[in-house]
């Protein structure tokens, strides 16, 4: 055990050698003078963009400091490096950034160089936002191109790093909106994104990983960021929920609405704390969204009641059937071509909460019998396979019996013969 | 009732009288009455072989019904199974039936294979014997890998996938025996008609003859006695085979039917979910019991052993065990000499605690199912 003083020495750099490193990092260029003398004067106020600058996207396509400061790289001498004869233009103003990056993203012909389909109008759909609007009228708390994708460090969209990844783009917006000092003085709620991150949205986005699920910029816009009006909100919605946005718009809730000012899908679903919606939420019961404006023995209440029934029928046929088709499974009985019909059944309830919206109590009806039909007809091979399961148990038994008598028979004639060739 | 049993007997003599007139059936007679088995300690062992015929009988009994109604193509394989399991009458017994039976029949056959190598059954003069029971060990195993893939599930078209990957291991021709048990490059509905050829036709085709071999060396030598009884100076006792033996025989196969009349109605062969070929590969993906061992020590195996890969060299040893049991008599030339041979017997208990321990860990790692 001499020799142990030697195990560090041979683990420690197998451990640096092994270990992750960031692998986004690019090497940084050499004989710049920009990012040398900015690393070398250790100033937490300037070094850190240089050091950043090796995981930024620009870094990768070549682009480099001059290209947004302005100056000369190549000089060593403070001076020279940030001429303003040389068009250093230094750290940009608040309200420059949008034309200082548009002096790139804006211009197609530049663009195509990096990426033909690239779009060029986020700066332009930028001053349609609020934050562009705020920006030209003074405002220097508003967000620009650096608040969402950072300074020195921007990454592609695609990169699960950038702030802009469909699952960081909460936390991104939640910077300014979700801080009550920040935002003091907009007058706008900054529990959104504490609501949001409880949202059905959410979960879709962050545990089952379906990146295709609504952040704040798939209701919002992105660059031209803006709160959805109330005749745009069900638009907004209805860009995924289509089914139920068409029914809607023929259903009589959507001129009620209007008429009393609500907006619509948000009224009954809510708009950043969406929940996972459930039949509980149509019909008479307290936790029914109809009672919020329809009172007992009104013709609403009763059309609530009635399409809360239909869903419930099918629903509860829909389980029964689940049920004894999975007993009859669990017991090893062929039933999957019961179970595949049955997801018809099972359609044909989505189809049904969808039609929810259309409030016409006759119109659920018809499809829910539909479903009802299936549901029942799966219902009856459940009963027909387990009687069959009876049946089998009832024929094994019968035929162990008979080939244990047969056994017996065989045990005394085999006892019979030995007990004579043994006398003989 | 003494009436129907004397009509009965009048009968049987009758129609024997009337063979015996256009037949000379006295060979089978002497035959009959002169086979008899050894009686010792190891007597029970005897009665596997006898099993193994019988749960083969019902393999091709239950199988010749399955025919009637499997459609041997991608597109219909598994729909007509669904369909014997669902439609036909009494189809999910004989399905069922002919699942369990299988292995079943394997088992038997294990025991069997293993009772007549502990027992040195294949000393000389019956080499031949044990070779053609190799064989049959191989056809059956090939009869079990082949049956799998035929209801085409996802479970089974997966280990399909992998075994005949496996295959492409074997140095040299490989890549040639994966493309030709799959009909190409992947697995398909062409993998199917051929499995299914091989099962109905080629494999049958090669039982018969090779059974009929192995039966007809059993009858000629009779039935081998170990070393250590033959040795003791005291010969054992004898049975008649009919009836005695047979009688036997025919509770251990009554319990068998027993057995697997309980385990089709109480254990259905499942069916599974069909095959899809673009879905992607399911968790636990695992072969027969009989395989596992294989599959396990394979998994094992690093990626590459020095330049080689490890699942060649996985292979070419299991090939390489299988040629030692193959040449097993030539090979133990101390019981061919009539004396003790401690070396085989541990190599024996060797290969039997590695297919057993190798499986235990197989089903521990692929959580018991």
């Amino acid at each position: 055990m001499r020799q142990a003083w030697l195990v560090p020495l041979v683990l420690i750099p197998a451990w640096a050698l092994f270990m992750p490193g960031d692998a986004s990092a690019q090497k940084l260029p050499e004989g710049n003078a920009c990012i040398e003398c900015h690393q070398a004067l250790g100033d937490p106020r300037v070094t850190p963009p240089a050091e950043e600058f090796a995981r930024d996207i620009h870094l990768a396509k070549g682009i480099l400091c001059q290209d947004c400061h302005g100056g000369d790289p190549t000089k060593f001498d403070a001076g020279a490096a940030m001429s303003r004869a040389k068009g250093f233009i230094g750290k940009p103003t608040h309200q420059a950034i949008p034309q200082l990056c548009g002096k790139c993203h804006s211009n197609p012909v530049y663009m195509k160089r990096f990426n033909p389909t690239i779009r060029v109008d986020q700066v332009e759909e930028y001053y349609t936002s609020v934050h562009g609007k705020r920006l030209r009228e003074g405002d220097q708390k508003v967000a620009t191109c650096i608040s969402c994708h950072s300074v020195h460090n921007i990454r592609a969209i695609k990169d699960q790093q950038a702030w802009t990844y469909p699952v960081r783009v909460v936390d991104t917006c939640g910077r300014c909106h979700g801080d009550p000092k920040y935002m003091q003085g907009y007058k706008i709620p900054t529990d959104v994104v504490e609501k949001y991150k409880q949202s059905v949205h959410y979960e879709a986005l962050t545990k089952k990983g379906d990146l295709s699920a609504p952040t704040c910029n798939v209701c919002h816009g992105n660059h031209g960021a803006t709160p959805p009006g109330l005749d745009s909100v069900a638009h907004v919605c209805g860009t995924c929920h289509s089914v139920p946005e068409e029914f809607f718009s023929k259903g009589p809730h959507q001129k009620a609405f209007a008429a009393m000012g609500l907006p619509p899908c948000v009224t009954c679903h809510s708009n950043h704390d969406v929940m996972k919606t459930s039949d509980a939420m149509v019909g008479t019961t307290d936790s029914a969204v109809c009672l919020n404006c329809h009172t007992p023995k009104t013709a609403g209440y009763q059309k609530a009641a009635a399409i809360r029934a239909s869903l419930d029928e099918l629903r509860g046929n829909v389980q029964r059937t689940t049920e004894i088709l999975d007993q009859a499974e669990n017991a090893g009985m062929e039933v999957s071509q019961a179970k595949f019909e049955l997801r018809g059944a099972m359609d044909i309830l989505l189809k049904a909460q969808a039609a929810v919206h259309l409030v016409d109590p006759v119109a659920v009806k018809k499809l829910t019998d539909d479903g009802v039909q299936i549901a029942n007809k799966m219902f009856a091979k459940g009963t027909q396979a387990m009687e069959d399961l009876r049946f089998r148990h009832r024929g094994l038994w019968i035929s162990v019996a008979i080939i244990l008598v047969t056994i017996v028979g065989l045990v005394l004639k085999i006892k019979e013969i030995d007990r004579r060739q043994g006398e003989g | 009732m003494e009436q129907a049993l004397a009509f009965l007997t009048r009968v049987y003599r009758h129609a024997t009288a009337w063979v015996e007139e256009r037949i000379d059936l006295s060979g089978a007679r002497e035959l009959i009455r002169h086979k008899v088995v050894p009686v010792h300690r190891h007597t029970l062992w005897y009665y596997f072989g006898g099993m193994t015929l019988f749960l083969f009988i019902i393999q091709v009994c239950t199988g010749i019904l399955l025919v009637l109604y499997y459609r041997p193509s991608a597109e219909g394989a598994f729909e007509s199974v669904q369909f014997i399991m669902t439609e036909v009458q009494f189809g999910w017994l004989i399905r069922s039936i002919h699942s369990w039976s299988a292995n079943l029949m394997i088992a038997t056959l294990m025991i069997h294979l293993f009772s007549v190598y502990f027992t040195r059954a294949y000393r000389k003069p019956r080499e031949l014997t044990w070779i053609s029971g190799m064989f049959l060990f191989g056809i059956a195993l090939t009869f079990g890998f082949s049956g799998y893939l035929l209801p085409w599930n996802t479970l089974a078209y997966f280990a399909t996938k992998v075994g005949t990957d496996v295959a492409g291991q074997v140095p040299l021709v490989g890549h040639f025996m994966t493309r030709l048990l799959r009909g190409g490059e992947d697995v398909t509905g062409a993998t199917l008609s051929r499995f299914y050829g091989i099962h109905v036709a080629v494999l049958p085709l090669l039982t018969t003859g090779i059974l009929g071999l192995h039966l007809f060396l059993v009858q000629k030598q009779g039935m081998s006695v170990p070393p250590e009884i033959e040795h003791s100076g005291r010969p054992p006792r004898i049975m008649p085979f009919v009836p005695n033996f047979l009688l036997r025989d025919l509770v251990g196969w009554l319990s068998a039917l027993a057995v697997l009349g309980a385990l089709a109605a109480y254990f259905p062969w499942e069916l599974g979910v069909k095959a899809d070929p673009f879905a992607p590969a399911p968790a636990g993906i695992r072969p027969e019991w009989y395989f596992m061992y294989m599959f396990q020590t394979l998994k094992y195996l690093p990626a590459k052993i020095g330049p080689i890969d490890g699942e060649m060299i996985g292979v070419l040893g299991f090939g390489l065990g299988g040629l030692f049991l193959f040449l097993v008599p030539f090979l133990d030339r101390k019981t061919a000499r009539g004396e003790k041979s401690p070396l085989f017997f541990w190599i024996g208990v060797g290969v039997v605690t590695y297919i057993v321990v190798l499986s235990v860990l197989g089903y521990a790692a692929s959580g018991g199912k």
